[in-house]
């Protein structure tokens, strides 16, 4: 068992501590000598750390990687403040008496920091009866007692005389009152701070590096001066000079200070600056760590895969590794791999010895390798076929954005990913890139393919329902396939069912769609809801339905009804929901797998293309069109007209400019859903159609642009009125309030659109890209402070949430203790 | 581990028998009420398999199930629109929406920016004069939303202001009540009711200017006449059987203590308001609510269990608390977690001048000191063993 951290302990660090900690002293501020060798008792004494290969340390004797690196200090020849904790020493200074060190005020009066600041103070000590004047802050680190300023020195000589009591009674609980006063500066190892090497072979030293030379040059002359016995005003320039420097060491961003800056004029990053931000040490090497044993590349699409599985390239496959333990069951086939060597795949690229050496496999040694290989030995074999690994892409927004697969290796360059796992990703293939990782031991493997695999997280646990199904054209085959009158022959039929791995005798000559359909539903299967492709009826003739809308699977046979977005499409997919909560995961898997290459394999034989014979509209029709845009004209010149005469009420809280403008896009809306009305009806079941209708992709609203009409362009939520003075553009008069001169577009895409419906458009857009770029920031920060808040909370062992404190949050997760991600749509008897 | 196939029916019934049994000897979950009636509505044959469900359906033991919650909102958040737009071309308030709303409402704002009220009424008062009627004696109403106009009386030195007859009798008052109402307000200064709808003031003071007589006619204008302060807009409207008065601006207090009010299911969108004045389970409740319409508005299906969660992480300790540094975040026990989160120094300064202990409960410390975290699988002590079958 290795060791573990069970709790960390925040203190503040003593000199005694910072003595014992140090190896060294440093002393002077010479860096290197002429020789480009580290000085000796300077701050890259080598006897602090090893940053170059090859070099022992001089302290510990381990080498580079291995030395973690030796602490030094340095004696302030004065003391100076810890900038870090200017509060704790305001509440110190004001809040005890300076002569003898006791409690100014009442204990329970001091009990929060908040408290402590604004606490009224006696003239007199109550204690020793010395006159008490007020403590004053001045940034940036100045304080003052009455109008005398008062030096470092006088606050640690204060500070002594606080009991430890008096001190914990005003919240300083980790260490002693004087501790917050430096005498001895603790300089971190350089592993802590490395020097990098330019081209030019120039060294180039870290920021902290710099900073500390600063620091003992300083002090170096301080402690020169006050031995000659200098005069005070040098003194205290120089004491003010070290005080700065310390200040910034510890932080350069102290408000009133003017940051510390590289020669560059770059401000230096020092040691608060390391911690802070994303880029610091906390969220950028904490909490994120960067891994081994991952791969990312560009990923494509392949239906023909299963859903479960994904594509990994040949050479990804010879790259990555899994280590394998050699066992008697498996020796010959690991034997076989090393032979193999790490070029030919299946191979293995290292083996590890039992005393943990590990050896490349090389083309020369791969046979002794081989021969060599026994029991306890460990080979790292390339992936193989059914090897569990993650999946994931950025930006990881829930926790179906990395999911496990399973490997398929195959030759190519790019990972394949089946369609059906892309909404959980977001991903589509226009040049994404995903990452990939390989668990490395046993426990991760399990875990990987128990709880992460995709199957098992084809129900999301946001909503409770399917978020993993058939999307796309897959939804139009399915449409296709089973739509009422779809019928095959024998040798169609043979190759639909094929393709969904289904092999049977086929004795008829022709077969309907909703047959092959049915021979993927589990025999007992009993289902009834409405197809996306439901026209909504003010009365349902359910099973009778003309549109064939009405799905009915009886004893796992497809009655009626045609499949579609309703049925097997992530976030609505019915049947896919009731396969996956009564036949279990894996069924509702092997389903999708057969049910989408089933699809295409309709699709195929169908064929499936849009043009714009699918979208143009007759003659008539566009008349038709063009009368209602003309009839909503008139209506609005009339609105207008009202409007002038002053006849308009307002709407109860709104200005009459507002009820004008409510009035006219009421109308504007009427015509484009008219418009849309008239689409709808005279609309030929065309490939375009089909996809709008089964929700396979776009929808009415897009047929209607390109057929019909665009209609207002929305911007701000209403009608455009930017522009220049009473006008939208140059081309209009001024106060023109008419539907063209404020973003109404009669033409439809087929016919095209003037420049300046083609403005209006292209403003809407510009809108539509500003508002999502700014709300990805704000939406972004909301998630963090979000999981910042909930990321303790888990289920107990007795089924109440808690928080890592311990706090019951809930009694019963949720009221009722049913898991969505478990449930239907959240309910215990299914259905959304 | 070899591959996953499994017999599928022997496993998933273990399970099930395990967690119910599990159940009934260590805890006393029963199915709920509202299950249990659901459920027999079923023939007896499937009841015993629904009553298995629910069981199964259990969340797991070390469940993350804030961070899910987390999830299940910002998720969405990120994907949609989450427009601020209303819906076109109807009469209605326009109030906060989208990503803002749902921003506002886990800060918990002290005052959200558009506070809000749907008002219901009680029976007797359920039709729309009554509505009406109460309508008007809530919304907040100024000397110059009821008068017709005001002018400078130079010769005599007096303010005089005509009154709007129909809108008096909209609010049900008279001049003299308007006028005792403006006395009692305007100091140093005579009103008189001169006609039926004429009301003048005077300066008490002797010499009076041109300029004082102008403060006064300005400050007459804001007088509060009648009905709640700050309730700007009321708009009565049918809501399916119910006539309902939405407001903006919110008094909870005087409202629910109105006649021909329904106190019962009157309601305000101003969460802390609500907390001072129902208690914090209300507000709890409220979060709920308003959190899950603006998601819906949005066409979000988000499940309410999510919604709750942070609804109750922000009310569990007695007063609502917002999400962000100022709030939950920014109290966690681990000295870890908060440094990891916002105001990094601060957090570990604090933390090392109290002389703090990070005992290492928390998800991210653990993550940090690259421990595994205690929470899903790393709540329990699991392990291969090599060497055995």
């Amino acid at each position: 068992m290795s060791k573990v951290i069970k709790a960390i302990k925040f203190e503040i660090m003593s000199p005694q501590d910072v003595k014992k900690l140090a190896v060294m002293k440093v002393t002077t501020s010479e860096v290197y000598d002429a020789d480009a060798y580290p000085v000796k008792d300077g701050v890259t004494d080598p006897r602090l750390g090893v940053v170059d290969p090859g070099i022992r340390c001089r302290t510990c004797g381990g080498r580079f990687g291995e030395c973690p690196g030796h602490f030094g200090y340095i004696e302030l020849a004065k003391p100076v403040l810890n900038v870090l904790y200017l509060k704790q020493i305001k509440i110190l200074l004001s809040l005890t008496c300076p002569e003898c060190g006791k409690l100014l005020v009442d204990k329970s009066k001091v009990k929060t920091d908040a408290d402590r600041l604004k606490a009224e103070v006696p003239k007199q000590c109550p204690h020793c009866g010395t006159k008490i004047e007020k403590v004053k802050f001045e940034k940036p680190y100045h304080f003052y007692r009455g109008e005398k300023q008062l030096n470092p020195e006088e606050i640690r000589a204060h500070f002594e005389k606080i009991s430890d009591e008096d001190a914990q009674a005003l919240g300083l609980k980790g260490g002693r009152p004087e501790w917050l006063v430096l005498t001895l500066l603790l300089v971190p190892p350089i592993t802590a701070r490395p020097s990098i090497t330019l081209e030019t072979g120039e060294r180039s030293e870290d920021d902290l590096t710099h900073k500390l030379v600063d620091i003992v040059r300083i002090n170096q002359r301080l402690a020169e001066n006050l031995e000659i016995g200098a005069p005070q005003f040098i003194i205290e320039d120089l004491w003010e000079l070290l005080q700065y420097h310390v200040a910034t060491y510890f932080n350069n961003e102290l408000s009133g200070v003017p940051p510390a800056r590289h020669r560059s004029g770059r401000p230096l990053k020092t040691l608060s600056q390391r911690l802070k931000t994303k880029e610091g040490r906390f969220r950028h090497n904490l909490t994120g760590k960067r891994v081994n044993f991952s791969a990312r590349g560009v990923v494509s699409p392949d239906p023909l895969i299963s859903v479960n599985d994904i594509g990994v390239p040949l050479e990804v496959a010879m790259t990555l590794t899994i280590p394998i333990k050699v066992t008697s069951h498996n020796i010959g086939f690991l034997k076989q791999l090393v032979r193999n060597g790490s070029d030919k795949y299946p191979g293995a690229n290292y083996i590890i010895r039992p005393d943990g050496t590990r050896k490349r496999i090389l083309p020369d040694n791969k046979e002794d390798l081989a021969e060599e290989l026994a029991e306890g030995y460990i080979v790292e074999r390339h992936l193989l076929d059914g090897d569990v690994v993650l999946f994931n892409r950025q930006p990881s927004l829930h926790r179906m954005s990395i999911m496990a697969h399973r490997v398929r290796v195959m030759p190519g360059k790019t990972f394949r990913l089946h369609l059906a796992a892309c909404p959980p990703y977001n991903a589509d293939f226009d040049g994404d890139e995903m990452n990939l990782h390989v668990p490395q031991t046993a426990e991760a493997r399990a875990e990987a393919e128990e709880l992460m695999l995709v199957e098992k997280n084809i129900r999301s646990p946001r909503f409770g329902g399917p978020i993993i199904g058939a999307t796309q054209d897959f939804i139009s085959g399915a449409y296709i396939l089973t739509k009422k009158g779809s019928k095959f022959s024998r040798e169609e039929a043979a190759q639909i069912l094929a393709a969904a791995g289904v092999y049977v005798d086929l004795d008829k000559d022709e077969y309907e769609g909703k047959e092959l359909f049915s021979m993927l539903l589990p025999d007992d299967l009993n289902i009834e809801f409405k197809a996306a492709c439901c026209q909504k009826c003010s009365e349902c003739k359910k099973e009778n339905c003309e549109y064939d809308a009405y799905v009915v699977v009886r004893n796992g046979s497809l009655v009626c009804g045609a499949i579609d977005s309703k049925a097997i499409s992530p976030f609505k997919g019915l049947l896919l929901d009731k396969i996956d909560m009564e036949y279990g995961h894996e069924a509702a898997r092997e389903f999708l797998d057969r049910v989408t290459k089933m699809c295409i394999r309709a699709l195929m034989i169908r064929g499936f293309t849009i043009s714009v014979s699918d979208i143009d509209l007759p003659a008539n029709i566009k008349k038709e069109i063009k009368k209602i845009v003309d009839k909503t004209y008139k209506k609005i010149d009339e609105i207008i007209e009202r409007y002038r005469k002053g006849e308009i009420e307002p709407y109860p809280g709104r200005t009459v400019e507002e009820t004008r403008e409510d009035l006219i896009m009421a109308e504007l809306f009427n015509a484009v859903n008219e418009v849309q009305e008239i689409i709808k009806a005279n609309f030929k079941e065309t490939d375009a159609m089909i996809m709008a209708k089964t929700g396979a992709r776009g929808s009415l609203q897009n047929l209607t642009y390109m057929a019909g009409l665009v209609g207002q362009e929305m911007i701000r939520g209403g009608r455009a009125f930017r522009g220049f003075k009473g006008r939208t553009l140059a081309h209009f008069k001024r106060e023109d309030l008419g539907p063209k001169a404020h973003g109404f577009v009669e033409s439809s895409f087929i016919k095209g659109l003037d420049p300046i419906e083609f403005f209006f458009e292209v403003m809407k857009g510009r809108e539509g890209i500003m508002d999502s770029s700014l709300k990805t920031r704000v939406s972004g920060y909301l998630e963090r402070r979000l999981v910042n808040a909930l990321h303790d909370l888990r289920v107990d062992h007795d089924w109440t949430v808690r928080d890592a404190a311990g706090s019951i949050v809930q009694f019963i997760p949720g009221e009722d203790g049913i898991d969505p991600a478990k449930s239907s749509w959240g309910k215990l008897i299914g259905g959304a | 581990m070899t591959s996953g196939k499994k017999n599928k029916g022997t496993e998933k019934m273990n399970k099930s028998e395990v967690t119910a049994d599990n159940n009934k000897a260590v805890l006393s979950i029963r199915l709920p009420k509202k299950y249990e009636e659901e459920i027999s509505r079923f023939p007896p044959e499937e009841q015993e398999k629904l009553r298995k469900r629910y069981f199964e359906m259990l969340y797991d033991i070390g469940e993350a199930i804030g961070m899910v919650a987390a999830h299940s909102i910002s998720e969405p958040a990120t994907q949609t629109t989450l427009r601020a737009y209303h819906a076109e071309g109807r009469v209605q308030l326009v109030t906060t929406k989208g990503l803002p709303r749902l921003i506002e409402i886990f800060d918990a704002r002290k005052v959200p920016s558009t506070p809000s009220m749907t008002i219901y009424l009680d029976e007797e008062h359920n039709n729309k004069e009554a509505a009406r009627k109460i309508a008007a004696e809530i919304r907040e109403t100024n000397l110059e939303q009821i008068m017709k106009e005001d002018s400078l009386n130079l010769m005599e030195m007096k303010v005089e202001i005509v009154l709007d007859e129909n809108k008096l009798a909209e609010i049900n008052m008279t001049a003299e009540e308007v006028a005792r109402i403006l006395k009692k307000n305007l100091r140093n200064v005579d009103v008189k009711v001169e006609d039926k709808n004429k009301i003048s003031l005077e300066s008490k003071k002797g010499e009076v200017n041109l300029r004082d007589l102008q403060t006064i006619r300005i400050k007459a204008r804001t007088i509060h006449i009648k009905g709640i302060k700050g309730i700007t807009q009321v708009i009565v409207e049918k809501d399916e059987d119910d006539w309902i008065i939405r407001t903006l601006g919110t008094n909870l207090k005087k409202v629910l203590t109105m006649d021909g009010v329904d106190p019962r299911r009157t309601k305000s969108n101003h969460i802390f308001e609500v907390m001072k004045v129902l208690g914090v389970e209300a507000a709890r409740n409220l979060i709920v609510e308003e959190t899950l319409k603006t998601l819906r508005e949005q066409g979000v299906d988000t499940d309410e269990r999510h919604v709750m969660l942070i609804a109750d992480i922000m009310t569990f300790s007695g007063v609502v608390k917002p999400i962000g540094r100022y709030g939950i975040a920014g109290e966690k026990a681990s000295v870890l977690a908060k440094a990891n989160f916002e105001e990094t120094i601060k957090h570990l300064t604090n933390a090392a001048a109290k002389g703090e202990v990070d005992d290492l409960k928390s998800i991210f410390a653990n993550v940090i000191v690259g421990n595994l975290p205690p929470i899903g699988t790393g709540m329990f002590r699991l392990g291969l063993k090599e060497d055995g079958e």
